[in-house]
């Protein structure tokens, strides 16, 4: 896995190749799904916050919180889980069934090198850019959802996500640094399930739910512990 | 060598000849793919040397090994192309992994190959757009892109019609004596074993049974071997005919 490359401008290429396919493809559902889950964010919110002792910006404040510190590290990682995660289980899986991966080895590659460690280096690497995408898209769900609603004025929501400004920074950190930690566990999980199967169509299937259901619980643990240590 | 319980190979020794096309043979579950996975060091052997040129490839370290490896050609039953790669670039492959050609190096020598196997205007298609037969094709030129020392081929003709078999087979004979190969064909069928087999090693129940070519298979008075020659009806009409 460490071993290495063969030849460094096939594994560069590997790496933009993979960096493009993990990140760059998955950012359209992420910016959908942002969007709309930072509007129902702030209906939600400003449904529940109704009351004359609650100022307005609050409802910003809660939009912010639950983007940056959950919803786009976490939700988001989860639901990368499910559609990153299967794709490479499914992939490497195909690739052991049909034998390419044994046509690899003994071309005397190191397949392990070779297929999985630009999976790894590529996802620590874009998921922390996809989940920053994320967090914007979700910030702008939620002002459309104010400005279209008119549950909240749209500057109040604006005072409320820019609100404890010194915060701001260490809750970032704090979701990248979970970004990049679940990005590691869905390469990798993901990986090890589809570079170890073996039979046919059936376990490639098999593989490919076992990478999402073990990289999401793994996730969820990961979460636990990553907020226990960094935010208390 | 075994897998839990099971003792798949034992007692097996051969000597595969250069320039020729050795052919292994055998019923479905002889070992005969675990055979190949142990020359090719997919799987490593408990016992016993398994030698490249006198070479204990057993024993080697990974860097050897990895030499012994680029020598080496394999062409898998399924062709074993990559799904996400042009026919052109499949050939390439090794060419930009193992060498410092430049592309136009490479470019041509993947053409002299595809040429060589009559894949012509292909390139730029993906193995799920061509036929099996094309496929086993790509695959023999992809083996053949790096002059290799020796060729493996795993039931190269399965899941072909006879015609195609037949011209892989031939395409198999003719590259083994154009380079000068070490040629290891793993097969059970019988067209291929008359047709190509200069020298042919029966693997019976995990052992080499029986060793001769494609005139003393037809001849032999071993029991197992008739068994799996003449197990086609056509082939029993035709030794009786011969008698």
């Amino acid at each position: 896995m460490f071993a290495k490359p063969e030849k460094i401008s096939v594994y560069w290429a590997r790496l933009m190749e993979e960096m493009m396919q993990l990140g760059i493809k998955s950012l359209g559902i992420v910016i959908l799904m942002s969007a709309f889950m930072g509007a129902v964010i702030v209906i939600q919110s400003a449904t529940a916050i109704d009351s004359a002792w609650i100022p307005d910006y609050t409802v910003g404040f809660t939009a912010k919180q639950s983007i940056i510190l959950e919803f786009s590290p976490t939700i988001m990682s989860l639901i990368l889980a499910g559609k990153v995660g299967s794709n490479i289980a499914s992939e490497l899986g195909s690739m052991r069934v049909t034998e390419q991966i044994d046509a690899l080895e003994i071309m005397g590659i190191n397949t392990k090198a070779y297929l999985i460690r630009p999976k790894i280096i590529a996802a620590v690497l874009i998921f922390p850019v996809v989940i920053i995408f994320s967090m914007a898209f979700g910030f702008g769900g939620g002002w459309m959802a104010s400005f279209g609603t008119g549950l909240i004025p749209e500057e109040q929501y604006l005072v409320g996500i820019q609100s404890f400004y010194d915060d701001n920074l260490w809750m970032i950190t704090y979701a990248l640094i979970k970004a990049t930690v679940f990005a590691f566990i869905i390469t990798s999980v993901s990986s090890y399930h589809g570079y170890y199967t073996s039979g046919g169509a059936l376990e490639v299937g098999k593989s490919s739910t076992n990478a999402v259901v073990y990289s999401s619980v793994l996730i969820l643990l990961a979460n636990l512990l990553l907020t226990q240590l960094l935010l208390i | 060598m075994s897998f839990g319980d099971t003792q798949v190979l034992h007692d097996v020794s051969f000597k595969f000849e250069r320039g020729k096309t050795n052919l292994v043979i055998g019923q479905s579950g002889s070992g005969k793919s675990v055979l190949t996975k142990c020359i090719i060091g997919l799987h490593n052997p408990e016992k016993g040397q398994i030698l490249y040129d006198g070479l204990d490839f057993s024993a080697m370290k990974k860097k050897e090994k990895k030499k012994i490896r680029t020598q080496i050609g394999m062409l898998f039953q399924g062709g074993a192309l990559f799904d996400s790669l042009s026919v052109i670039e499949n050939v390439i492959f090794p060419l930009k992994m193992f060498t410092k050609m430049s592309r136009k190096e490479m470019l041509d020598r993947a053409n002299f190959c595809l040429e060589r196997v009559d894949i012509i205007d292909k390139n730029n298609l993906f193995p799920s757009e061509i036929s099996g037969g094309m496929q086993k094709r790509v695959a023999i030129a992809r083996a053949i892109v790096m002059k290799p020392k020796y060729l493996f081929c795993d039931e190269p003709n399965s899941g072909l019609d006879p015609l195609t078999a037949i011209l892989i087979d031939n395409l198999i004979k003719e590259l083994t004596e154009e380079y000068n190969m070490t040629t290891v064909v793993i097969t059970h069928d019988m067209n291929s074993v008359l047709e190509i087999g200069d020298n042919i090693m029966f693997i019976y129940k995990g052992k080499n049974h029986w060793e001769g070519d494609k005139d003393s298979i037809i001849t032999t008075p071993n029991k197992e071997v008739n068994d799996f020659v003449y197990s086609s009806k056509f082939l029993k009409l035709f030794k009786e005919k011969m008698n």
